[in-house]
């Protein structure tokens, strides 16, 4: 966890234009140089030199790449599995459906859940963002955005407003209030200005700022206030699917995953990517950070989802079943990490053991693809939400909540919920 | 049978539909005449439709093949019946796997997902109009309403649709009668499975295309080339842990949390969402008196999860007061507010920060060594967000290493560990469960919570003001008579 504080991009004068600003520790032929972010681009964008052609920056881009697979593989002395056989195995674990939240029309695009652990916040196609009391099931505040298909909605850690965006290119954050008649689409306030659709957006540790990422292929951090840019990333080269925030002491840094199959982390000071991870065959969907904030899992159109250690910079781990055959949309895990949830394109939640890398449990019930799942803040229940819609003449959409309960001596069905319909 | 598809997909081709690869070579094997599901012949109305199989057959199949459960397995055999690999002979319309004596047939490939991509609406166009004429005008609800809409859009072309609708017909008479039956439920499963009726979902509904073409390749120009390098020479500099190490962390991390996770150890007294009782959120919330013997094993575990529990928070705050050396926790605070807070805030809060804790001789001052103390004083004089990190980091270190030792040793932990709850679980009958269910507490609302902790915020901040010696003279209330 130490580690994490050193990680020492500083902010002070750029090496090359001086200016006070965010530095990047970058090497020039193991020579260290601390630029900042332009300069950085303006090294890149440089002509090329006598004597360098393109097709000698590829030859060296190949020779640094098998340098760094030779020395990851030196630091690599022993499987998950292996380490993880002093684990004791776990029990059967019995989930069922306890909540039922209907009142969606359409696909439930994205849900996140509030710090006080029993509010969530949702977002569906047909622009309808709803803040619901999941213990007792109540709609308690509702916002239709001008715009379809929802795709980021997220609460704010104070419980005070909510932020959300999808093809409208913007993230909107809408403060709460306990009116009876308010009126939260004349509180609205725009933060975020993308070139194309919003595809993630979290707050970091307080009201006051954004994280968004975009299929303009950049995620930004923005100022809620003033609607500012602070920082902006760029690195990868095809859509930005999803972000997460790292849960460490210094919570300095974030994960993405995109559509061209990597999944980078970056710092949020300086903007500079400072690892990437490119072993996925298709598009990243989802991708979470481990409780610890070592090492973070990620769900991909490839029907595997796959943990990747921080520390040794390597994937450590594939969730994939011959019979599991559709996409990966969304992963979270349990409060400790030993259980990892995944919602699939097959309509169902696969639970895996993080450690042992088996299957713990597969739960069926909704009836169409599951888009989000989140494990509430403390860990006592997880919620999935999904393109449900019935076939008996409603326009439903189920979200439904699972929490966790341990079933003792019996050996139990294999983790079928009944659809508790309240 | 071979079956030969000329497309490749890992990403390509078509967005999200990477998975129908392994699902095809799956279906191919099903279909294998010595070792997949055995079909026979059928008699429908009065026509004897070839290799029908029936759903008992493919589930069971499924379940060897697999070696799945049955659930799994229907769930499984429905994907393929949605995605249109299989089709049911008569109820056309409901694209489930019924594992009963329910008569399927395998699609054609020419009609899989993958070779006819994307249905054109044209082509539904043509096939509307050719069963408008065979139907003699009787289409379906949804298929008029479809028709319609096309009429509408396509009426330049439509008399082109029309043409090649009549040729088509033509050309079926022709066809022997079991061909044409078997022809036609499979365009008939084709078009279920694209334009689906009302109020029923597509699986090929896969959502938004992604802005980037993923068919097309990345052009790597020489600025790409060289950000590559840049970060590939980075990352060899990084220094990276052994696997052993941080793995072995790992199972530390879960072994030492296992006792607190709801889904591997019950939550006493009952976990909320399965008794519907909230006792157990009470009992860990941030204003309880004494909170639950897990809570104060948890804080024990490292500094972070201690001040990251609101509970735990207040516990060590209330200890350094004691130990009075409550500055640190305060500049901690008041640097992480300013580091996440609102830009425009910045210039105020850090003045504020400077006078406090910074500047020689303030109230509050912090002990930082001298070359840190430098670099941030000399940073404020043009305060950004991140001026306080150096000091920030310094003081964090001195709580985790230094000041959280003395915390777990402190009287004021013991004593907590001492008082510390560990509720019953509470086992509910039937009748309390349902009195449960209607009693739902609706809690605490947290806009109301964050207006409280604002207040107590600003009350403790009022209190921890230094007293003005020269204010209380001027007022008399020092002056002793």
């Amino acid at each position: 966890m130490c580690d994490q504080t050193f990680l020492a991009i500083t902010f002070g004068p750029c090496d090359s234009c001086s200016e006070n600003r965010p530095l990047m520790n970058l090497y020039i032929k193991t020579e260290p140089i601390n630029y900042c972010s332009l300069c950085m681009e303006i090294m890149a964008c440089q002509g090329l030199a006598s004597g360098e052609t393109l097709k000698s920056l590829k030859a060296e881009s190949e020779t640094l790449r098998k340098k760094l697979e030779e020395e990851r593989k030196k630091l690599h002395d022993v499987e998950l599995e292996k380490v993880a056989e002093k684990a004791e195995a776990l029990g059967e674990l019995n989930m069922k459906t306890r909540r039922t939240l209907k009142g969606h029309g359409n696909k439930v695009l994205c849900m996140d859940w509030c710090k006080d652990k029993r509010r969530i916040v949702s977002s569906s196609q047909d622009g309808k963002v709803i803040v619901w009391d999941a213990f007792t099931t109540n709609k308690e505040h509702a916002v239709t955005m001008p715009t379809t298909w929802v795709m980021a909605c997220a609460y704010a850690p104070s419980g005070c407003a909510i932020a959300c965006g999808g093809l409208d290119n913007k993230c909107s954050v809408y403060p709460l209030s306990l009116d009876k008649d308010e009126n939260l689409a004349a509180k609205k306030k725009s933060v975020a200005m993308h070139t194309n659709y919003l595809s993630g957006c979290t707050f970091t540790n307080s009201d006051m700022q954004i994280l968004t990422s975009s299929g303009d292929g950049t995620s930004a951090l923005w100022d809620v206030e003033s609607g500012q840019l602070l920082q902006s990333f760029h690195g990868h080269s095809a859509d930005v699917l999803t972000l997460d925030l790292a849960p460490s002491e210094t919570g300095n840094t974030f994960v993405s995953g995109g559509s061209d199959k990597k999944a980078n982390v970056w710092d949020l000071r300086s903007g500079q990517n400072v690892q990437s991870f490119d072993t996925h065959d298709s598009d990243i969907n989802c991708v979470k950070y481990y409780p610890s904030g070592d090492a973070f899992a990620s769900a991909s159109d490839d029907s595997t989802c796959r943990l990747f250690d921080l520390r040794a910079d390597r994937e450590v781990s594939i969730y994939s079943k011959d019979s599991i055959m559709f996409g990966a949309a969304s992963v979270d895990f349990s409060l400790s990490g030993r259980l990892l949830f995944a919602g699939y394109n097959d309509y169902t939640i696969n639970v895996w053991d993080v450690l042992k890398g088996t299957r713990v449990a597969i739960l069926f019930g909704h009836e169409n693809r599951v888009s989000s799942l989140r494990v509430s803040p403390d860990g006592t229940a997880f919620c999935s939400g999904s393109w449900d819609n019935t076939l008996r003449n409603k326009f439903l959409f189920t979200m439904t909540a699972y929490p966790g309960q341990r079933w003792a001596n019996c050996a139990p069905p294999f983790g079928t919920p009944n659809h508790g319909q309240m | 049978m071979t079956i030969r598809t000329l497309r490749d997909y890992g990403q390509h081709y078509r967005p999200r539909m990477a998975c129908l690869k392994n699902v095809e070579v799956f279906v191919v094997e099903m279909q294998d005449p010595k070792s997949g599901v055995k079909g026979a012949d059928q008699k429908l109305n009065v026509t004897i439709i070839p290799h029908v199989i029936n759903g008992q057959d493919i589930l069971a199949w499924i379940v060897t093949k697999m070696k799945v459960t049955t659930e799994e397995a229907q769930a499984f055999g429905t994907m393929l019946v949605a995605y249109g690999y299989i089709y049911p002979l008569q109820n056309h319309r409901k694209l489930v796997l019924v594992p009963d004596s329910t008569l399927y047939r395998f699609q054609t490939p020419y009609f899989w997902p993958v070779q006819k991509w994307p249905a054109e609406d044209i082509d539904y166009a043509i096939y509307l109009a050719r069963r408008n004429i065979r139907k003699k005008g009787m289409l379906e609800p949804y298929e008029q309403q479809h028709y319609d809409n096309l009429h509408k859009w396509m009426n330049p072309k439509w008399d082109f649709i029309v043409m090649q609708a009549t040729e088509q017909y033509k050309a079926n008479k022709e066809r022997k009668k079991p061909d044409r039956v078997v022809l036609d439920c499979q365009e008939r499963a084709y078009w279920i499975v694209h334009r689906p009726p009302r109020r029923t979902h597509s699986a090929m509904d896969y959502g938004l295309d992604r802005l980037i073409d993923p068919n097309a390749e990345e052009v790597l120009t020489f600025d790409v080339v060289r950000r590559t390098n840049i970060f590939l020479t980075q990352a060899l500099m990084r220094s990276a842990v052994k696997s052993s190490m941080s793995l072995t962390a790992f199972v530390k991390f879960v072994t030492t949390h296992h006792n607190h996770d709801p889904f591997l150890t019950t939550p006493v007294p009952s976990n909320p969402w399965i008794t519907d009782s909230d006792e157990f959120w009470q009992l860990n919330s941030r204003s309880v008196d004494i909170p639950t013997k897990l809570s104060v094993e948890r804080w024990v575990l490292s500094f972070w999860e201690l001040i990251s529990d609101p509970r735990g928070r207040v516990d060590f705050k209330l200890f350094l007061k004691k130990e009075h050396s409550a500055e640190n926790m305060a500049f901690y605070e008041a640097a992480e507010e300013m580091r996440w807070g609102a830009a425009s805030a910045i210039p105020e809060k850090s003045q504020f920060i400077f006078n406090t804790f910074l500047k020689p001789g303030a109230p509050r001052w912090i002990n930082i060594d001298g070359r840190t103390m430098g670099l941030t004083v000399k940073g404020l004089v043009v305060p950004h967000r991140y001026v306080l990190d150096a000091a920030q980091t310094h003081i964090f270190l001195l709580m985790k290493k230094d000041t959280f030792y003395r915390y777990l040793k402190s009287p004021v932990h013991k004593d907590m560990q001492k008082r510390a709850l560990v509720p019953a679980p509470h086992v509910f009958t039937d009748a309390q469960l349902e009195a449960n269910v209607r009693n739902r507490n609706p809690g605490v609302s947290p806009i109301l919570q964050w207006q409280q902790e604002e207040e107590e915020k600003a009350a403790a901040a009022v209190a921890a003001r230094p007293i003005d010696v020269k204010a209380m003279v001027a007022t008399n209330k020092l002056d002793r008579k």
